[in-house]
C-alpha cells in the first residue's frame, strides 16, 4: 500500500483506500511533509469500539505551493509520540485528540486542556514586578466568552495564554449518526458569523458522499452567499479596528455598512446570517426574478462607495497608522510553524487560499482571489486590515461579475433519494471569511456518519494570537485580537 | 458677594452639559443623531436613584473617593474668577491650592482603585498617576508663567490683569500656555488622543478603568465630579484665550460659556478626527505640553 493518499477537495474515497501506516511511518511522514511546506488540515483519532483499545489517528495535510490535500493514518493504542515540540501547528491538534479520545501525547510541552478551562494550567513568570492580569470569561462588551490570561512587565506583556471551551456543545458528538433533520441546523450553528461557510463545507461533503452533482446556478448563488459573507464581516471588522483606535468615521460607517451586506444576504435568502440559504444539491433560494437581481447590483454599488470613502479613511490618517503598523506582529516564520490560515496568514505574505488552491464550485472556473501587494505582509494589524480591505474590493468586483452573467437552469437537484456512500471518508474545504474550513466526514457501513470532524480557521489561529501579543502593549490587546477576530463558539464547536 | 456666586452656581448646573455637547459633536462627524444633549444629566439622575453594590474586598477609602471627588470640585470651583468677576476666597497663592485640590481628588480615586484589589484597576492607578505626575508640571509651569507675567499668585487679580491689551504685548507667552493647558485638558479629562472615554475595553482605559467596580450614587457622584473638573479646567483655559474683562456680570458669565461651548465642540471635533495615541506615546505628548508650558514661562 502507498504510503499516502492524494485527496481531491469534496471528493469521496472509500476508507479503505486510506493508508494506515506503521506508527514509525506514520511519523517519519507527518515530519518530512511538515518540513516540506505541508501543514496540517485536520488531525483526529477514530476510536474504533470493536477492537479494543485500537485507535486510529488521522492526519489532513494540505500543500498550497503544490496544490495537494492527502491523508493517511496510523494505529495507536492508548499513547502516542508527540510531535508538539517541533511542530508547533500540532500541538492543539493533539491536546484535542488527548481529550476527547484519551490518548495521550507523550512528551507534549503543555498538555492544558482544549475546551475544559476550568483545568487550565497557567503559566507564570516568577518576580516581585510581574503582574498577571486576568481578562474574562465575562467581558464588558457583548462579545464571546474566553478567558485570556496576561503576564505582564509593567505595560509589556511577556506572555498570553487563552482559555476557551466556555461554549462548548458537543456539536461534532451531536453530528453522529446523522445526516438527519437537524443536521444542517447544528451545522450553521458552529460559529454564527460563518453560517454559510459551514453549511458550504456540509453541503460539499454530502454532496461529495452522495455523488451529486450541483447545478452551475446554485454554485454561483453559493459564491455570491460565501463574499457576502465575507464583505458583512470585514467591513464590520475594519469599522471595529477603527473604533478600537477610537477613530469615529470608519467605525461608524462601517457598522452601517456591514449592515447593508448582510441585508443583501437577506434578500437572497431572507436571512441576514444566510440560515437555511444552502442545503445539499445546490441552494434553497434563487435569485429569481430581475428585479431582485438588479436590486441586489445596486445594493452592491452603493455599499461599494461608501466603502471605499469609510475604510480609506483609515489608511489617510497617520493617527490611525501609527496605532496599526508594527502592533501584534507575527513573522513569516511563525505564521508557517503555527500552521496559519486566512487572512491572519496572508497578511505575513503566507498566500494560502482555499479559492485559489483546492478550488470548488464556480471557483474553479475564476481567476479569484489575488494575491495583495507587498505593503501588506508585515504581519501586523495594519497589514491585517490591508488583506481585509483587499479581499472586500476583490469580492465586490467578483460578485459583479457573478450577477452580470447569471447562468440559467434550477439552482437545486433532489439529494433525498441517494444514501450516502458507506466506509467512506470525505475532506471538504472552504475558504471562510477567517480563513479554510476543514470538514471531514467519516461513514459507516450504512453510510451514517461515524465521526465528523469540523476544523474552524480559529483553531488554527488562536496560537497566533497569543504570539502576536509577545512583547506588545498590553493596552494594544484589543486591537490585535480585533485584527484577527477569531471564533470562540467556532473553537469550542 | 451673591455675584460672586454665580459662575459656582453656573458651574454646578451647567457643568454635565459639555460632555453632552461634545458627545452631540462626534455623533454629527460619524453621521448618527448621537444621545439627547441633556443625557448626562439623564445619566445622572438615573445613578442617584440606583443603591450601590460594595465588594467586600473594599473600605471606607472606596466609599469615601467619590463624595470627597465633588466635595474637593466644589470647593475649586469657590477660588476661580469668571471674566472680571472675583473669585469667592481667594488668598496669594490659591493657584497652586487649586492644582493640589484636584491633585487630592485623584489621589482618593487612585486609593479607591487600588482598594478593590482588581487587577484592572491597580493598572488603571498606575496609568492614572504616571500621567497625571507628567501633566502637572505642565499646569504649574503654565500657571507661573501667568503668574509671572500678572505679578500675583492669586487668580483673581491674575484674571483681572490679562486683559485683550496683554494678548496684544504678550501674545506667545499665553498662545503657548494655552496649548500647554489644552493638552493637560484633554489628558485630565481622559479624552482622545490620551484616553478614549467611550471605549469598553478594560485593558486600554485610564481613567474609566479605574470606577469600574463604582455603581449607583457613587458613579453618579464620579460622573458628577469628572464634570466638573472638566468645567474648572476648561474654564482656566476660556479665562486665557477670551479676555472680555468688562466687569458686567451677564457679559462676562456669557463669554464664559459660550467659551465653554466652544471648547466642548472642539474636543469632540479632536475626537472626531484623530485616533487616540498608543499608550506608550502619551508620555511624550504630555512632555511635548511640558515643553509648550516652559517656552511660554522663558518668553517674557
Amino acid at each position: 500500500m502507498s504510503h499516502e493518499v492524494f485527496l481531491e477537495n469534496a471528493k469521496a474515497f472509500k476508507l479503505t483506500a486510506l493508508p494506515c501506516l506503521e506508527i514509525s511511518d506514520f511519523y517519519s511522514n507527518v515530519s518530512d511533509s511538515l518540513r516540506q511546506h505541508w501543514r496540517v488540515s485536520s488531525y483526529f483519532a477514530l476510536n474504533s469500539s470493536s477492537e479494543k483499545l485500537n485507535n486510529r489517528l488521522i492526519i489532513v495535510l494540505a500543500n498550497e505551493n503544490e496544490k495537494m490535500l492527502k491523508a493517511f493514518s496510523t494505529e495507536v493504542k492508548n499513547s502516542f509520540e508527540s510531535l508538539a515540540s517541533e511542530f508547533p501547528q500540532v500541538e492543539l491538534f493533539e491536546r484535542e485528540i488527548y481529550e476527547n479520545c484519551g490518548i495521550t501525547p507523550v512528551g507534549h510541552p503543555r498538555l492544558n486542556p482544549v475546551r475544559k478551562p476550568s483545568n487550565f494550567q497557567f503559566f507564570r513568570f516568577d518576580g516581585s514586578d510581574i503582574h498577571e492580569v486576568a481578562v474574562g470569561p465575562v467581558h464588558a462588551g457583548v462579545i464571546e466568552p474566553g478567558h485570556f490570561r496576561f503576564q505582564c512587565y509593567g505595560e509589556r506583556v511577556l506572555h498570553l495564554q487563552i482559555a476557551l471551551g466556555y461554549q462548548h456543545r458537543g456539536i461534532e458528538k451531536a453530528l453522529i449518526g446523522g445526516p438527519d433533520l437537524k443536521t444542517p441546523y447544528l451545522i450553521e450553528t458552529l460559529a454564527g458569523d460563518t453560517t454559510v461557510g459551514h453549511s458550504l463545507a456540509y453541503c460539499q461533503a454530502i454532496e461529495g458522499l452522495k455523488n451529486i452533482k450541483v447545478p452551475l446556478r446554485a454554485h454561483v448563488l453559493r459564491a455570491i452567499g460565501l463574499e457576502l459573507e465575507r464583505l458583512a464581516n470585514h467591513t464590520g471588522d475594519l469599522g471595529a479596528l477603527g473604533g478600537d483606535v477610537g477613530y469615529l468615521p470608519t467605525s461608524s460607517y462601517c457598522g452601517r455598512i456591514r449592515g447593508d451586506f448582510l441585508n443583501m444576504t437577506a434578500l437572497l435568502c431572507g436571512s441576514r446570517l444566510g440560515r437555511g440559504f444552502l442545503r445539499p444539491g445546490g441552494s434553497f433560494f434563487d435569485l429569481d426574478t430581475e428585479e431582485r437581481r438588479c436590486r441586489l447590483q445596486s445594493m452592491l454599488e452603493n455599499a461599494q462607495r461608501d466603502a471605499r470613502s469609510a475604510i480609506q479613511l483609515l489608511w489617510d490618517s497617520p493617527s490611525v497608522m501609527t496605532r496599526f503598523e508594527n502592533t501584534g506582529r507575527l513573522s513569516r516564520e511563525t505564521c508557517v510553524d503555527l500552521g496559519l490560515v486566512g487572512p491572519a496568514a496572508r497578511a505575513c505574505g503566507v498566500f494560502r487560499d482555499v479559492r485559489r488552491d483546492f478550488p470548488t464550485g464556480i471557483y474553479g472556473t475564476s481567476q479569484f482571489p489575488t494575491e495583495v501587494n507587498s505593503d501588506a505582509k508585515n504581519g501586523d494589524v495594519a497589514s491585517r486590515a490591508l488583506v481585509r480591505w483587499h479581499e472586500v474590493q476583490e469580492s465586490l468586483d467578483f460578485i459583479q461579475v457573478l450577477l452580470e452573467k447569471m447562468p440559467s437552469g434550477p439552482v437545486c437537484v433532489s439529494e433525498k433519494d441517494n444514501p450516502c456512500i458507506s466506509d467512506a471518508m470525505i475532506v471538504s474545504l472552504v475558504e471562510g471569511w477567517r480563513g479554510e474550513i476543514c470538514h471531514v466526514a467519516i461513514t459507516d457501513e450504512v453510510g451514517r456518519f461515524k465521526y465528523y470532524k469540523v476544523v474552524d480557521p480559529s483553531f488554527h489561529n488562536w496560537n497566533g494570537l497569543e504570539m502576536a501579543l509577545r512583547e506588545q502593549e498590553i493596552s494594544d490587546f484589543p486591537l490585535c485580537n480585533k485584527s484577527f477576530n477569531l471564533s470562540y463558539c467556532g473553537f469550542d464547536l | 458677594m451673591i455675584t460672586n456666586l454665580f459662575h459656582p452656581l453656573l458651574a454646578l448646573i451647567f457643568a454635565p452639559l459639555m460632555r453632552g455637547i461634545i458627545n452631540k459633536t462626534k455623533a454629527f462627524f460619524a453621521g448618527r443623531l448621537g444621545p439627547p444633549l441633556l443625557q448626562p444629566y439623564y445619566d445622572l439622575k438615573k445613578l442617584l436613584k440606583k443603591g450601590c453594590v460594595y465588594s467586600k474586598t473594599t473600605g471606607f477609602v472606596f466609599v469615601l473617593a467619590p463624595v470627597a471627588g465633588v466635595a474637593l470640585c466644589v470647593l475649586c470651583l469657590l477660588f476661580l474668577p469668571c471674566g472680571n468677576l472675583p473669585a469667592l476666597i481667594s488668598f496669594q497663592g490659591d493657584l497652586i491650592f487649586i492644582v493640589y485640590l484636584l491633585g487630592i481628588m485623584r489621589f482618593l480615586t487612585v486609593l479607591a482603585a487600588m482598594d478593590t484589589g482588581s487587577a484592572f484597576e491597580g493598572m488603571g492607578a498606575s496609568r492614572e498617576v504616571a500621567f497625571s505626575a507628567l501633566a502637572e508640571p505642565t499646569m504649574l509651569f503654565g500657571l507661573a508663567a501667568l503668574a509671572r507675567k500678572a505679578e500675583s499668585f492669586s487668580l483673581t487679580p491674575m484674571m483681572h490683569r490679562i486683559t485683550a491689551e496683554v494678548w496684544l504685548t504678550d501674545a506667545p507667552t499665553l498662545a503657548m500656555v494655552i496649548a500647554g493647558l489644552l493638552l493637560v485638558f484633554l489628558a485630565e479629562n481622559s479624552r482622545i488622543p490620551v484616553d478614549d472615554p467611550a471605549t469598553h475595553l478594560e485593558l486600554t482605559m485610564i481613567h474609566e478603568v479605574m470606577i469600574l467596580d463604582h455603581s449607583g450614587v457613587d458613579l453618579g457622584f464620579i460622573e458628577y465630579a469628572s464634570a466638573l473638573k472638566m468645567w474648572i479646567l476648561g474654564s482656566l483655559i476660556i479665562g486665557l484665550a477670551v479676555p472680555i474683562r468688562s466687569g458686567i456680570i451677564w457679559a462676562d458669565i456669557f463669554s464664559v460659556l459660550v467659551g465653554l461651548i466652544a471648547l466642548a465642540i472642539l474636543v469632540g471635533v479632536i475626537e472626531s478626527i484623530m485616533a487616540r495615541f498608543r499608550m506608550r506615546l502619551v508620555p511624550q505628548l504630555l512632555i511635548g505640553a511640558c515643553i509648550f508650558s516652559i517656552i511660554g514661562f522663558l518668553v517674557q
